[in-house]
Parts: C-alpha cells; structure tokens; sequence
C-alpha cells in the first residue's frame, strides 16, 4: 500500500510545485502590477456602443449530442484498460465475453451511423 | 505517514470547499469549473485509498467527459440565473425543511446499516490481495468471467443511453442545403453542359 503511494509522491510534489508558482505569479502581478482603475477603463466595450445583452446564447442541441455519444464510446474504451492487460490471465472466455461486449456496441454505432447523427448539416 | 495525512487533509478540504462553491457560485459556469475541482480531488482521495483505476476513471470520465456535457447543458439552458435567484430566500424554509428531512432519513439509514455477515460467501469470486497485483489487474480478472453477465448489462445501458440520446435529440431539419457528392458525380453529361457550335463572327 505505501509502495503504490510512493510511486505517486512525485505527482505530488509537482501538485505542490504547480499550486505555489501559480499562486506567487497570480499574487505577484497583484502586488506589484499599477492599478489605477477609472469609470471609463471600468467600463464595457463593444464597438463603440453599450452591449446589447448577456454574452450568454443558445447552443444547438446537437454539440450535447456529440458529448453523449463520446461519453459512451469514453466508458466503452474504459472496460478495455483492464481487460488488455489481464488477457493473458482470463483466456478464451474472457476475450469472447469483450467481443460480445463490443458487439452490442456495435449494434448502437451502427444506429447511429444510419441515422446520421454523426453527420453534420 | 505525515505527507500520506497532509495529502488527505488538503484534498478532503479542498474538495468540500469546491462542493460549497458549486452551489454558490453566483455564475453557473464557475459552478461547473468547481465541480471539476472537486472530482479531481475525489480522485487524489481514491488514489490514497489505494483504487488508482478508479481514480484515473475518476479524470477521464468526469473531468474529461461529464463536466463538459454538464457545461453544454449549462450554455444550452439560456436562463437568467440571477433572475431565478431572486425568491431564494422566499424558499428557504421550506428548502431547509426539506433538507432536513433527508438529513433525518440518511441518519436512520445509516444507523441501521450493517453488513450482512454472509456477505463473504455471496460474493462469486475473492479479489486477489493488493499487496500482489495492481489493482487494474485484479479488476480485470473478475469483471470479463466472474461477473460477465453484469459487464454484458454495462454493455446494454451503454447502447440504451446511445438510442436515447439519439432519439431525444436528433432532429432532421428540412430546407438545408448540404454537398451530396454521390448526386453531383452521377448527374447525365447532357443536363449539365450544352456544347454549342457557334458561327465564326456571330457570337451567340
């Protein structure tokens, strides 16, 4: 058990490391860096004229749909981590029950591809 | 055993102090970048509990996939968060009655849970022992021939969730232009060009 956390202690050093620079830089231009703020520096550009309204938009329901669709092929991939490096151990079977696996899959890919929702209009 | 406390102390912290900002955070989109802070902490704490795979699941999946899908959702919504803050203090007794309730409820559970001492006879087959094998290995010995038919259900929810995302989503929308290239290529040469054979000194 400890050997497995001292094989991530330089991960964490470097967490450490990557904390203190990022918190002296960002500290550091606080500090240091001229702050003069005024009403015209403080306030919104955009063109020249006051901005119309919130930056926030509607996306198209089709960039939600690529997500999903990468999470399951992400949690698809994630089943065969383990069963790459242990397939020596669990045979014929165990590569079959993964062949399986990828076959229902497959079945869900090629739905999708006849549907068209990888394509883009 | 002091880095092994400190580490514990500063993710457990941090992940609490992003898990309070996920939900007062006044800009949902900084809702969502605390929640990927607190699943990269919850990851620090899987690996100190020795589970690295779940802990790197922890990052692939999460971070890398489900805080994305949420902030599609978050830019998706097109909702004036500021103004639907605006009764929340209206709300409240009746949001903490709630809360309290369920706080009652996972108290009760939790008082009577104990495990079932045959626990160690249902189970199909003893993960090896740590100290021996990686924990990635032990996974993969038992998930694909012990436990097959719940890694062949894993299967079938995956395709569920593909239909249904599909299905809910996918809208074919008329009047859009778009390349067909099999069409272009399979067009007749006579409906497309007309050789004309013009007069020297006429013009057409």
């Amino acid at each position: 058990m400890d050997q497995l956390l001292l094989e991530y202690l330089p991960i964490l050093i470097f967490l450490g490391l990557a904390i203190g620079l990022s918190a002296v830089m960002i500290g550091a231009s606080f500090v240091v860096g001229p702050n003069r703020p005024d009403v015209e520096k403080n306030s919104p550009y955009e063109c020249g004229f006051e901005p119309f309204d919130d930056a926030r938009m509607k996306f198209d329901v089709r960039f939600y749909l690529v997500a999903i669709l990468f999470i399951i092929f992400d949690l698809e991939v994630a089943f065969l981590f383990p069963w790459a490096i242990t397939l020596g151990d669990i045979g014929v079977f165990g590569f079959w029950s993964m062949v399986v696996f990828l076959a229902i899959l497959t079945v869900g890919f090629v739905y999708e591809w006849r549907k068209g929702a990888l394509e883009w209009e | 055993m002091i880095i092994q406390a400190f580490a514990f102390y500063l993710f457990a912290l941090t992940a609490i102090a992003a898990g309070v900002m996920v939900i007062s955070a006044r800009n949902p989109v900084h809702s969502v970048l605390f929640l990927i802070l607190a699943f990269f902490n919850a990851a620090g704490l899987f690996i100190l509990l020795g589970a690295e795979f779940i802990a790197m699941i922890l990052v692939i999946v999460y971070v890398g996939a489900v805080a994305v899908l949420f902030l599609f959702v978050v830019m998706m919504l097109d909702i004036n968060f500021a103004e639907l803050r605006e009764g929340f203090l209206q709300y409240l007794p009746i949001g903490a009655l709630v809360g309290i309730i369920l706080v009652a409820e996972l108290m009760l559970i939790f008082g009577s849970w104990v495990i079932n001492p045959e626990a160690a006879q249902i189970i199909a087959a003893p993960s090896a022992a740590p100290a021996e094998i990686t924990n990635t290995h032990a996974l993969g010995r038992l998930i694909y021939t012990e436990y097959i038919y719940l890694f062949q259900a894993a299967g079938l929810v995956l395709l569920v969730a593909m239909i249904g995302a599909i299905v809910l989503t996918l809208r074919k929308r008329p009047n859009v232009r778009r390349q067909r290239i099999s069409e272009q290529i399979s067009r007749p040469v006579e409906d497309v060009i007309e050789i004309k054979d013009v007069p020297t000194g006429s013009g057409i």
